[in-house]
């Protein structure tokens, strides 16, 4: 009996890890935040690391100490406590310490921010204007304008007990009908505001997320250094379908974008021209 | 003469259902009080966290299985506010009902009618709140922070939502006014502020911040109602109003808020850890001003929560640095902690195991918060799991194991009776183990880009939550064994001994376990 009872268990462990190794996405599971292909996205995971690191190592200190305590200081053990109740030099170098760490770490941090929030010298604006829910981009110096919305694959699995398994969608949720085209190794500034409720743009590879406010034109820029397609998801609740407005940029050659901005030009305004 | 003995008590034991339920709505007692704040806490702690199992059943994989997205962010909206006003703080209020008048050696709280009025408010708030679920349109699904102008689209349940939100911090607000002059006033004799337990110094800071907060809050939602209801556009650009304008509101109330949910763990934690490493509290002074900066720095750090809005740079840099400022008093907490354990003589009843279950994890949540108060760093960690995961960790196994700490040690003097410390063991156990399945996974679903308060996800993220749900589930689980073990100590068990902890110091041990109706009729002699 006892002896079923274990197998039993072993075997429930067993096919529950078996669920997860089978599943399509093991391959890709990702634990640590991407480095992205801009400058700027490059400095934030160093800073990410930075910082992930001081707190492991502060913690490795006082774990460790929590754990001697425990392991040590215990009354089964036969141990006497002792009568001390404060100790005012160590106080003042464990409140003191901390604070030299903080300014190490506040420096570099400070010193990205300033990068990050240098929107000068860009050489494309896109408006990007937040939908409920779809993201609108407009090239406001080229005449290029277009909506960008959940592909329709995604959209007819997306939908309550649809039967269609994710798993057999490309890019399932991450996919649009038009996505945002920008060359490579050029400063894009985004210009992004909303038309209705809040929304925000959020592409990790370029570590670049921004809320998109009604009434407000908030500014943001990246400069991405490698061809390819990236993708993010609206992060600021949006209502109902907050969960289904993606957001993918292809990055392309200078030449592959000018021949992109070419073909997608408004006629009215090449009858300008 | 025996008639006067028999009125005394007549509120204690009274026969039959009527008076046995008048009894409960028109008591003044603190104990009686306190009680109901806790029993209601723990019954807000199920109904939310049935809502929390409802989402992650929903996220256990990808794809729609459940729910309809719309009443997915009804769940995730009213999970918080029922666990944060319903939940938690109603549970503190608990501890501080039954043990403040005690720990200071008073007969009772210093405004009993306002004390039961304050209790009383509270079912028919949550009542108002829950029963907007339904009305046309659901409950409220804009968040708990109800931020416009999304919040103005939802339904016949903004009003509701709103004057249930202005109910609750009505009965916040009395609650700590009730608390800061009991405390000012009505301590014995000889127990000057710094000779004061610590759990009274963490409540008597917390309720100062509740005046402080509460009434912006109520504010913030006033507007929002106006703006729905009376043709102001305070938040309403079309209009001339400002969205960002209520954020800064919201969040001038809303990082308090932390600290309010927080700081009596804090003194829950700070009564505990000496009384089974049976040696006084390590920095006493230096505790009680590290609360006191904390409470001050919890009123200059709000716009850290909206460093995506668009802020100037001067403004990001400033909160920024006061962000940082706050890990140094918690880490002079955490320091003096753990120094009170060193060179202790340690015993691992279940109240010590989940103070050192706070002290491991709410250290995690700690860290994780500075993490998000670098500012670069955190506009790739904001709105994702990451700090889903970070709040989850400083208010699960950080104020709700508090809140578990002050349970199973004081136990045995609101029952009477020894619980069961077999089954308290693997309560610990099983939350423990299961908490941390549940929310560190959700760290790296966060760093790997998945926003929060989404119904379904793209299959990268499939193997974390799946792990995550089933974590979930198997907490939900374990909280049963809590119910049960209450239940039975209440019903029964070993009679504790007026002091059943054997390095616990304080006025609450002098008294027989339970403790009577009414003590420090005279106040007790401090030395």
């Amino acid at each position: 009996m006892q002896m079923n009872r274990k197998v039993g268990a072993y075997a429930a462990a067993l096919s529950v890890l078996t669920a997860f190794m089978s599943s399509p996405a093991w391959s890709d599971w990702q634990l640590n935040m991407p480095q992205g292909v801009t400058t700027i996205s490059r400095e934030v995971y160093d800073l990410h690391m930075l910082i992930l690191w001081v707190c492991v190592i502060i913690g490795i200190g006082v774990f460790s100490a929590m754990i001697v305590a425990i392991v040590k200081f215990r009354k089964d053990a036969g141990v006497q406590a002792a009568k001390f109740s404060h100790n005012t030099l160590v106080e003042v170098v464990w409140t003191a310490i901390p604070a030299v760490i903080l300014i190490a770490l506040a420096v570099p941090a400070a010193e990205t921010l300033v990068r990050m929030e240098d929107t000068t010298e860009s050489e494309l604006t896109v408006k990007v204007t937040g939908y409920q829910w779809l993201w609108h981009y407009d090239y406001i110096d080229d005449g290029v304008s277009f909506f960008s919305i959940l592909d329709r694959e995604s959209n007819a699995a997306r939908r309550l007990r649809s039967g269609i398994d994710p798993a057999t969608v490309e890019n399932y949720l991450l996919e649009v009908d038009n996505p945002l085209v920008v060359p490579v190794d050029t400063k894009v500034r985004l210009l992004i505001t909303s038309a209705d409720v809040l929304h925000a743009w959020w592409v990790p590879a370029f570590a670049v997320k921004k809320d998109a406010i009604p009434g407000y034109i908030n500014e943001a820029w990246f400069h991405a250094t490698e061809v390819g397609t990236y993708r993010g998801q609206c992060a600021e609740l949006c209502g109902r379908d907050h969960g289904y407005m993606p957001i993918v940029v292809n990055v392309v050659s200078r030449e592959e974008f000018d021949d992109w901005l070419a073909e997608n030009r408004r006629p009215a305004v090449t009858q300008a021209d | 003469m025996s008639t006067t003995a028999i009125d005394v008590h007549a509120g204690h034991h009274p026969k039959g259902v009527l008076p046995w339920i008048m009894r409960w709505i028109t008591t003044t007692n603190h104990k009686d009080i306190g009680t109901l704040y806790l029993t209601f806490g723990l019954l807000m702690f199920f109904i939310g966290g049935v809502m929390a199992l409802v989402i992650r059943a929903e996220l256990f994989q990808p794809g729609l299985q459940f729910v309809e997205p719309h009443f997915f962010n009804q769940m995730t909206t009213v999970h918080a506010l029922i666990m944060i006003f319903g939940g938690i703080m109603p549970a503190f209020a608990g501890f501080a009902n039954w043990m403040i008048p005690m720990m200071i050696g008073a007969p009772d709280m210093a405004l009993p009618r306002l004390n039961n009025w304050s209790f009383w408010l509270l079912p028919f708030a949550t009542a108002l709140l829950l029963i907007t679920f339904f009305m046309p349109g659901g409950a409220s699904a804009s968040g708990w922070t109800m931020y416009p102008p999304l919040s103005l689209q939802t339904g016949a349940a903004l009003p509701f939502s709103i004057f249930a939100i202005h109910l609750l911090g009505l009965s916040s607000i009395m609650a700590s006014i009730n608390i800061i002059v009991t405390v000012l006033n009505m301590r014995a004799p000889g127990m000057s502020l710094m000779k004061m337990p610590m759990f009274v110094w963490t409540w008597l800071i917390t309720a100062y911040l509740m005046l402080l907060a509460m009434p912006v809050l109520a504010g913030a939602v006033t507007m929002l109602l106006t703006d729905q209801f009376f043709g102001t556009s305070f938040f309403t650009a079309s209009g001339g109003g400002d969205p960002v304008m209520y954020q800064h509101i919201f969040w001038f109330f809303g990082h308090p808020e932390v600290y309010i949910i927080i700081l009596p763990a804090f003194g829950i934690v700070s009564q505990v850890i000496p009384a089974f490493s049976r040696k006084p509290l390590f920095g006493y002074a230096a505790m009680v001003y590290a609360t006191a900066a904390i409470a001050f720095l919890s009123l200059i750090v709000w716009a850290h929560h909206m460093f995506t809005v668009g802020m100037p740079l001067a403004g990001q840099l400033f909160f920024m640095l006061t962000t940082m400022l706050i890990a140094i008093p918690t880490g002079v907490k955490v320091f003096n902690w753990t120094a009170t354990m060193w060179r202790g003589s340690m015993t691992f009843e279940t109240p010590m195991l989940f103070a050192i279950g706070f002290l491991f994890m709410f250290t995690i949540g700690g860290f994780s918060g500075l993490m998000v108060a670098i500012v670069p760093a955190d506009f790739q960690y904001h709105d994702s799991y990451f700090v889903v995961a970070h709040f989850h960790y400083v208010l699960v196994p950080g104020a709700l194991f508090g809140a578990f700490a002050g349970a199973y040690y004081w136990l045995p003097k609101w029952t009477g009776h020894m619980y069961d410390e077999r089954l308290g063991k693997l309560h610990f156990w099983l939350s423990t183990i299961f908490v941390n399945i549940t929310f560190f996974p959700q760290h790296f679903l966060g760093l790997a880009g998945m926003p929060r308060r989404i119904p379904d996800y793209a299959v990268q993220f499939a193997d974390f939550n799946m792990i995550s749900s089933i974590g979930a589930f198997g907490f939900g689980l374990a909280q049963l064994i809590f119910v049960w073990l209450v239940i039975k100590a209440v019903r029964g068990g070993p009679q504790a001994p007026a002091k059943p902890w054997e390095g616990a110091e304080g006025l609450e041990w002098t008294v027989p376990s339970p403790a009577p109706h009414h003590t420090f009729d005279t106040p007790p002699v401090i030395k």
